[in-house]
């Protein structure tokens, strides 16, 4: 293992003057070669060639940008590509050949009569998809601040990964530098900006090491907003990550999330919602846990003492159905908008089924789903701790049918969920664990005011529902936040 | 060869002396630290009992939540005020 600094690059200057920029390989180019043979000798042009140094012939007006660093740094898509530079820097520029784009473009009449008119260009070597990449790295490598580790060539990448102890037990996906460049293109935001600082090393977390990390857990660069969002709510004081890390209870940030940003990244909201099988929901939940565990240095056996753990901590990330759901979405009950992405952090364990078939009535359900949820974390705790339920689309049916919305769905599974204080507290029944003896005789509430969330998700078919318990809320605990994503 | 770019926070963390262990608590002041889990005190109280039969000065502290660490005035205090602190974790 070896380290070094990256290269420094600095943008290279075009000759000033008319310029084309061309290659052999692209039928166009080849079309228009007299033109610029024509163009060279009654007005001043250099053209760049980037494939053969002597296309379009050899001459000194002809320039081969060897290493097509000006094509990569002037941003060359298309070839030919016409540009006036003034000062090394292209002020204007025309692509593919187009007689009177090129006529007016060089003030020159005359130009290619013998041509047909009109002749689409090519994709620019510079953006050929095979060595794009590479020419990223090479150029623009030097914005990454972090430490290049090169992994030696008897070394397998996968293994190196594991021996460095930057794994969640399952393969990562090595971030190179040409993965993690394009994993920054999926944010607006700069590599070297903070997003958070991350538990419990608290360390300044930079986009750039969020991106290695999401490369690690296998997002697409899209995916990128959601993760810096879903981080930078972990890190607040209310969701308190530290807390949720560090406690010997089984939970871990779990991720819901609501607006149009489901829909672009394909998100799953339905069958098998809260399982395996969609690329987005399974690997952002997992590339927040990796930023925790390598930023962080928050890992099982060190500061993360969970007794048990459970499946979800390698990240459990899911979409509310807001098209097939009769309410607002959980966003907006929120406070948010339907035209907002958002990410909603939730410190849940795993999730356990409702099981309902019978239920016709949306009262019948209501209280079904109210003795269940009596059980969230123990039938003899009250208050202490919040709840997720993920309501199925045909449980939601009952209520949609019935015209009952989230407000009327509230009230009444909370009056059903006021449990007896006798039956609950320390020693009754024979059962040592309970609430406090001062609340025999009281009436509690299950849950604190605003303690159960509810989403829709699921597969079309199937009368369950599923409830995620939370660890302990409030400010000795965690809040659920919620953040906008912002691409 | 591959090269990839450290996912880690690049913490160098310093390397400190321990301090030297005390040859005897008289006259010493210890920190008891209480990170409010339940009955937390209980056990406290009975360290104090014995730390005191043994000569120390015992000075109490205690963070406002078991969830959290402790707030950055609240360490610097004890480790202005104590020799040595101890920390408990109780259920």
């Amino acid at each position: 293992m070896a380290q070094h600094d990256a290269p420094a690059t600095t943008i290279p200057s075009l000759p000033d003057g008319l310029v084309a920029i061309v290659k052999k390989d692209c039928p166009t180019c080849v079309l228009v070669a007299p033109v610029l043979a024509d163009l060279a000798d009654r007005s001043a042009l250099t053209v760049i060639t980037q494939d053969d140094p002597q296309f379009p012939q050899d001459a000194d007006w002809v320039v081969h940008d060897t290493d097509l660093s000006l094509s990569w740094h002037h941003d060359i898509e298309t070839v030919p590509t016409l540009l006036t530079v003034v000062n090394g820097r292209p002020t204007d520029r025309i692509v593919g050949w187009s007689r009177p784009e090129w006529e007016a473009f060089t003030r020159t009449d005359s130009l290619g009569v013998d041509l047909r008119p009109w002749s689409p260009g090519c994709g620019s070597l510079s953006v050929d998809p095979t060595i794009a990449d590479q020419l990223a790295v090479r150029f623009s490598g030097s914005t990454l601040t972090s430490r290049r580790i090169e992994i030696a060539v008897l070394e397998d990448d996968w293994e190196a990964m594991y021996d460095r102890g930057w794994s969640d037990g399952m393969p990562v996906v090595p971030p190179t530098e040409a993965r993690v460049l394009r994993m920054l293109e999926g944010t607006t935001r700069q590599p070297d900006d903070i997003v958070s600082i991350v538990p419990p090393d608290l360390v300044e977390c930079t986009v750039e090491k969020v991106a290695i990390n999401a490369v690690m857990a296998g997002c697409m660069p899209s995916y990128l907003p959601v993760v810096i969002a879903a981080l930078e709510a972990a890190c607040t004081d209310e969701f308190n990550m530290h807390g949720l890390l560090a406690t010997t209870m089984p939970c871990g940030p779990v991720m819901i999330i609501n607006g149009p940003v489901r829909e672009r990244l394909q998100m799953n909201s339905g069958v098998n919602v809260l399982g395996q099988g969609n690329r987005a929901n399974s690997t952002i939940g997992r590339a927040l846990q990796l930023v925790i565990r390598n930023v962080g240095g928050g890992k099982p056996g060190g500061v993360d003492r969970a007794t048990q753990g459970n499946p979800s901590k390698y990240g459990l990330c899911f979409a509310e159905d807001e098209e097939g759901s009769a309410w607002e979405s959980l966003a907006e009950s929120r406070g948010f908008t339907d035209g907002q992405s958002t990410v909603t952090l939730f410190p849940g364990e795993g999730p356990r089924i409702i099981f309902d078939q019978q239920s016709r009535s949306p009262e019948s359900l209501t209280k079904h789903i109210a003795l269940a949820l009596r059980a969230n974390i123990s039938p003899r705790m009250a208050m202490m701790f919040d709840a997720v339920l993920v309501l199925s689309p045909e449980h939601m049916a009952r209520y949609r049918d019935a015209g009952w919305d989230r407000n009327r769905f509230l009230e009444e599974v909370s009056s059903h969920l006021v449990l007896d204080g006798d039956d609950i507290v320390r020693g009754s029944d024979g059962i040592e664990e309970g609430m406090p003896e001062f609340l025999a005789g009281s009436p509690v509430p299950k849950f604190q005011r605003g303690g159960l969330l509810v989403v829709h998700a699921g597969g079309g078919a199937g009368l369950f529902s599923s409830t995620i318990a939370g660890w302990v809320t409030g400010e000795t605990g965690s809040v659920p936040v919620t953040k906008e994503i912002i691409p | 060869m591959t090269t990839v770019l450290d996912p880690t926070g690049e913490l160098s963390p310093q390397t400190r002396q321990r301090v030297a262990r005390p040859e005897s608590l008289e006259g010493l002041t210890i920190g008891l630290l209480d990170i409010s889990k339940p009955r937390g005190d209980i056990f406290l109280n009975r360290i104090e009992e014995r730390l005191t039969a043994h000569g120390a000065r015992v000075a109490r502290y205690k963070k406002p939540t078991f969830t959290k660490p402790a707030p950055v005035d609240l360490r610097h205090e004890i480790a202005s005020q104590c020799d040595a602190v101890i920390e408990a974790l109780a259920d």
